[in-house]
């Protein structure tokens, strides 16, 4: 691969990925052939339904595909200073400088994330100190800046709560917190916004774009939900039964989508033809 | 409603007048109460016959405990709920659980709402045989009648829950809760837990049940795809209280409330030309222990005055579009004028 500019270069490349799962005996493909790619500062949407493998995909990103689930082919290619590294090949003390360093990660479930036993500042800091040698008041200061950072209100005296004495929405935003603490590159946000009432989406919506925007970070966002590609992401992929379906830019896609599939899930979203930003138009 | 009773059911089938409903919190090693949490401020809502009610809202605003309390599965703290002109809370156990057939309930998990150990055959039977006089053959036959009206093969009763998928199970749960044909239908988030393109068919199957049963409907549902496609009426709550009530196109067209101008523009539309016309709301909604003074949505309204801050404002008819809002200052803030100051901006 000619490597003369590597801004030319996507931050992240999947290509051929299979995972596969042993079933009566044999490797049953679950994830088939998928190629993607996450260009610098870009925000892709991975779409598709429960079992599509959009999960499974950004977990062989990071190399946690659950056993007895194998990767068994493909290649995974993260940008970095020497040339683009497979993360796939990658032994395992440096994918866990990848894992939270150069990519954070963000769940759906920020109750089930965070340890319930210790406190959000005391986590946050140790994210921090896992990626940085600094010394445990300076890992807290920064954990303050983080917490600042996602706009969680009054960050300083948030760092001694517990998980469960923050509201879904702020968990959420502390989670984000400690994606960033490793000071990544790219974000793999998996249905971070799932199980959110809408207005507190369009907040968390709203800091992903303004992280992408201010820190450049590259984001792939895994979601179900069509109406959240539409509003935040670049490009979209769409999986369906372990494969690519589709991809393309996201106006693209809400203007003319390809494949059948696309389109059923279009259909299945409200459109709200008479909702009040239609008038006038 | 007030000045919509039609001419040929003087009574709505479904009244709700004043319903609280008040849970005490108790705190510390003497579990003391230390104060009470309001789910319901005092709400009223009528079903008519035939009619389909969405009740929507964020999670917290007391949407579910409604029908809860419509059904009595909970007992209100306060209040009517009064079921073809009979006040249910004033009956007699046995008369209640008589009437229980007259109005069912579909849950939003339809596998923690089904019985892993039980048929799917004998789950549908199981009312037929409390509410109806059928014998054992007959009964086999309505269930088989029941499972092909929702669209599964009459051999699946054979089946136990486990074995089903998402969608089958919900739609073994709407079988169910049709089995002793109800007037009612509380549909609690019905499609919630399921996968973008199941949601559609079991949409499409409330809707044509309903039509073909005449069955009136409370739609209990954050999502607005379900609100749409059922929907005749919507009301939005807001910590306890109906903040805004009004026709489903009177809502989505001209909504009143600013509260329901922001929750209709934080819904993600499939139109990538609309980003960005968000409202964001700031903030969370309050704790419903401590519900502020004066309007509950004081504090988070773009445009709240003084005056929101004092007093609450009633539920009160607006304009000639049939609505109703629990606003002073109805209608200001529309999704227009806020995306006209966004691209403004």
């Amino acid at each position: 691969m000619p490597e003369n500019d590597p801004r030319d270069l996507p931050l992240l490349e999947v290509r051929d990925l299979e995972v596969s799962f042993p079933l009566a005996g044999e490797w049953t493909p679950v994830v088939c052939g998928v190629s993607l790619a996450v260009g610098r500062g870009e925000l892709l949407g991975l779409v598709g339904e429960s079992g599509s493998g959009k999960s499974l995909t950004a977990l062989a990103v990071l190399g946690l595909v659950p056993p007895p689930g194998r990767v068994r082919g493909g290649h995974v290619r993260l940008a970095g200073a020497g040339g683009p590294a497979d993360l796939l090949t990658l032994p395992l003390r440096e994918m866990r400088r990848v894992r939270g360093g150069r990519i954070g990660m963000v769940f759906q479930e920020p109750a089930s994330a965070f340890d319930p036993v210790y406190t959000i500042g005391f986590q946050i800091a140790e994210a921090v100190r896992a990626h940085h040698r600094i010394s445990p008041r300076e890992a807290r200061d920064e954990a303050v800046r983080l917490l600042d950072r996602v706009a969680l209100a009054d960050a300083r005296r948030r760092l001694g709560d517990y998980p469960h004495q923050l509201s879904g929405g702020q968990r959420q935003r502390a989670m984000i917190a400690m994606a960033l603490a490793g000071g990544p590159d790219l974000l793999l946000a998996d249905e971070p916004t799932t199980g959110l009432d809408v207005t507190l989406q369009a907040q968390v919506l709203e800091l992903l774009e303004d992280l992408r925007r201010d820190l450049g970070l590259s984001v792939l966002l895994i979601t179900h939900d069509l109406g959240v590609v539409a509003e935040t992401c670049d490009r979209v992929v769409v999986m369906r039964a372990g494969r690519v379906v589709e991809e393309a830019e996201v106006s693209a896609l809400f203007r003319a989508p390809v494949h059948p599939y696309t389109r059923e899930l279009l259909a299945a979203l409200p459109r709200l033809p008479s909702s009040p930003r239609g008038l006038g138009r | 409603m007030r000045g919509r009773a039609g001419a040929a059911s003087p009574e709505p089938l479904l009244a709700i007048e004043g319903l609280r409903m008040e849970y005490p919190v108790r705190r510390g090693l003497l579990l003391r109460q230390q104060g009470t949490v309001q789910a319901l401020a005092g709400v009223d809502l009528t079903v008519e016959r035939g009619e389909c009610l969405a009740l929507v809202g964020e999670s917290g605003s007391g949407k579910t405990t409604l029908g809860r309390c419509a059904l009595r599965l909970v007992e209100p703290t306060a209040g009517r709920i009064c079921f073809d002109g009979e006040d249910l809370r004033a009956l007699p156990a046995g008369d209640l659980r008589r009437r229980r057939r007259r109005f069912q309930m579909i849950f939003q998990d339809p596998y923690g709402s089904l019985d892993p150990r039980q048929r799917i055959g004998s789950i549908l039977a199981e009312p037929l045989e409390i509410h109806s006089g059928l014998d054992r053959t007959a009964r086999a036959g309505r269930v088989s009648e029941l499972l092909s009206s929702v669209g599964l093969a009459p051999e699946l009763a054979g089946r136990f829950p486990h074995q089903l998928s998402g969608g089958q199970r919900q739609r073994v749960g709407i079988a169910r809760a049709l089995a002793c044909e109800p007037e009612l239908l509380v549909a609690d988030e019905p499609v919630s837990s399921l996968d973008v393109s199941v949601r559609g068919q079991i949409l499409e199957l409330l809707a044509a049940l309903r039509e073909r049963l005449g069955l009136a409907m409370l739609l209990i549902s954050h999502d607005m795809a379900a609100v749409e496609r059922l929907a005749d009426r919507v009301a939005v709550m807001y910590l306890g209280r109906v903040v805004e009530l009004a026709p489903r196109e009177t809502l989505f067209r001209r909504p009143l409330h600013p509260y329901t101008v922001s929750l209709l523009s934080a819904i993600p539309v499939a139109d990538p030309a609309r980003r960005r016309n968000r409202i964001v709301l700031p903030g969370e909604p309050p704790s419903p222990l401590a519900p502020p003074p004066g309007c509950p949505f004081h504090p988070r309204c773009p445009i709240a005055r003084p005056r929101c801050a004092a007093e609450r404002p009633p539920l009160e008819a607006v304009g000639e579009w049939g609505g109703l809002a629990a606003c002073f200052y109805p209608g200001e803030m529309s999704g227009e004028s806020v995306r006209n100051g966004r691209e403004g901006t």
